[in-house]
């Protein structure tokens, strides 16, 4: 497979994780593991642009695939615009849920043309939930971001 | 948790997928996207020796018209059904149920086929394959079936394939498709729905009058209710069909709601489903 556009080969036991895989495997610890059966949205990733749970994946099913993580939206120093406006908009607290959501939104920021409400913006991300913030920030840091791009993750 | 021991086999093709089938048996389960298997396998609620991957198989992941049906390949995930033109144009029901389906990273990468096989009994394809006249064809290494969906759900989990069956696709009916209705409710976005009503109905020129009224979340599997249907079928009423739902039906009470609640629950997804299908019929959109 290939993790943000670094190619990985190596033999897994068939029944490690996804999430297990980045994190304890090849180190990728940004990948947060909350529930293990696909409710709290904190191990998104994206498998060849789609946003899926990397809880709910054996590593072996993304054999061949392109796997992008939090670790590669920020650019060196230079943080993707759905980071920075998290970071601006204050869309974090601790920070647990924040590489999940990081990864659904840019999910939405690569397809979505224009501004969505901010109905549909809670309603794209019910699957991310977060404990701190009480959603308000991450809708404004949403909106930011949608606002500012309306092509690619960036 | 994290999932048991098991082997881990991808094949490439369907004959070798069977065969794996074949030759393992009841020790062996399909994989498909993983959205209900890979929670059972983490929780241990499943505990297969050999875990046979079908995703890599090409030739499953297909939406094809037919004269009066549309075929779907198992592997067709449910965020297609959800944004393919075709479903939109053919299914609208197909693609309504979809985007109810869990979040979106679970649509991306949950399939129809999984669903169907599964049978979660608040499931949704169930539902709509039982109004859309529906059928699941299910392929071993000795042969190819196809059991309609009235007798393919059996119970909770349990399906009328044998353990060396792949569903290969399901067929939905097209019969009545443009007639629909849908509703289903929710206790938050994302989760699995307490009531499901799916209604689609013969074309007012159609004297047969013909109606289907499938529910999920009733009984230990989708439904259709024999009593709602005859009353849209007679007087063309959503109030009577609704009623006649509501009294068919004692599902149990948990956690989520009462048996009373449930039942009020059926009353308004039906009449809402029945307004819309009506509504439809009458060559007019239903509002919200
Ligand atoms: C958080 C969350 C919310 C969800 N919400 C909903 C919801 O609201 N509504 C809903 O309907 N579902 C919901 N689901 C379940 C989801 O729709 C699954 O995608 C679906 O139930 C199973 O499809 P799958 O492809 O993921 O199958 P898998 O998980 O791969 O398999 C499920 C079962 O079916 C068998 N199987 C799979 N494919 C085949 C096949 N082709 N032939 C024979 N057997 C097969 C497997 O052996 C296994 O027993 C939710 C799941 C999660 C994690
Ligand atoms: S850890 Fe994967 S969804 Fe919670
Ligand atoms: S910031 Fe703490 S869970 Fe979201």
């Amino acid at each position: 497979m290939e993790v943000n556009g670094r190619a990985v080969t190596t033999e897994v036991d068939g029944r490690m994780l996804l999430s297990d895989f980045l994190r304890g495997v090849i180190g990728l610890t940004g990948t947060h593991v909350g529930c293990e059966h696909g409710y709290c949205g904190s191990c998104t990733v994206l498998i060849d642009g789609a946003s899926a749970r990397s809880c709910l994946m054996l590593a072996a099913q993304a054999n061949g695939s392109m796997v992008s993580t939090v670790e590669g939206l920020a650019d060196g120093e230079q943080l993707s615009i759905v980071q920075q406006a998290f970071k601006s908009c204050h869309g974090l607290q601790c920070g647990f849920c924040t590489p999940g959501l990081l990864m659904a939104v840019s999910e939405m920021a690569a397809e979505t043309a224009s501004s969505p409400s901010r109905d549909l913006i809670r309603e794209q991300l019910a699957g991310n939930l977060c404990r701190c913030t009480g959603y308000h920030q991450i809708v404004d840091a949403v909106e930011q971001a949608l606002g500012s791009t309306s092509r690619g993750p960036r | 948790m994290k999932p048991p021991k098991f082997r881990y086999h991808a094949p490439s093709s369907l004959d070798e997928a069977l065969d794996l089938l074949a030759t393992y048996g009841d020790d062996a389960v399909v994989l498909s996207g993983g959205q209900s298997l890979i929670p059972m396998l983490n929780l241990r609620l499943a505990r297969p020796a050999e875990v046979v991957d079908i995703a890599r198989i090409d030739g499953l992941g297909y939406v094809e018209a037919g004269e009066c049906s549309v075929s779907v390949g198992a592997l067709v995930t449910h965020r297609k059904m959800e944004t393919d033109p075709e479903v939109a144009r053919l299914l609208p029901m197909a693609r309504e149920a979809a985007g109810l389906i869990g979040f979106r990273a679970i649509r991306n990468r949950g399939t129809v086929g999984g669903s169907v096989a599964h049978a979660d009994p608040s499931a949704e394809w169930p539902a709509v394959l039982l109004a859309l006249d529906g059928s699941v064809e299910m392929r071993s290494s000795s042969g190819v079936r196809q059991v309609d969906a009235s007798d393919f759900f059996k119970s909770v989990f349990t399906t009328a394939r044998r353990p060396d069956e792949i569903v290969s696709s399901v067929r939905f009916g097209s019969r009545f498709a443009g007639n629909w209705g849908f509703s289903e409710f929710q206790r938050r976005t994302g989760d699995f729905a307490v009531v499901v009503a799916a209604v689609a109905c013969a074309d007012s020129s159609d004297r047969s009058g013909e109606t289907r009224v499938a529910l999920a979340g009733v009984a230990d599997r989708p439904v259709r209710c024999a009593e709602a249907e005859a009353a849209l079928a007679d007087a063309s009423d959503p109030r009577a069909a609704a009623e006649a739902a509501r009294d068919a039906f004692d599902p149990a009470g948990d956690a989520h709601g009462s048996t009373a609640y449930r039942k009020q629950l059926v009353y308004a997804q039906v009449l809402r489903a029945a307004t819309q299908a009506l509504t439809r019929r009458a060559g007019r959109r239903p509002d919200g």
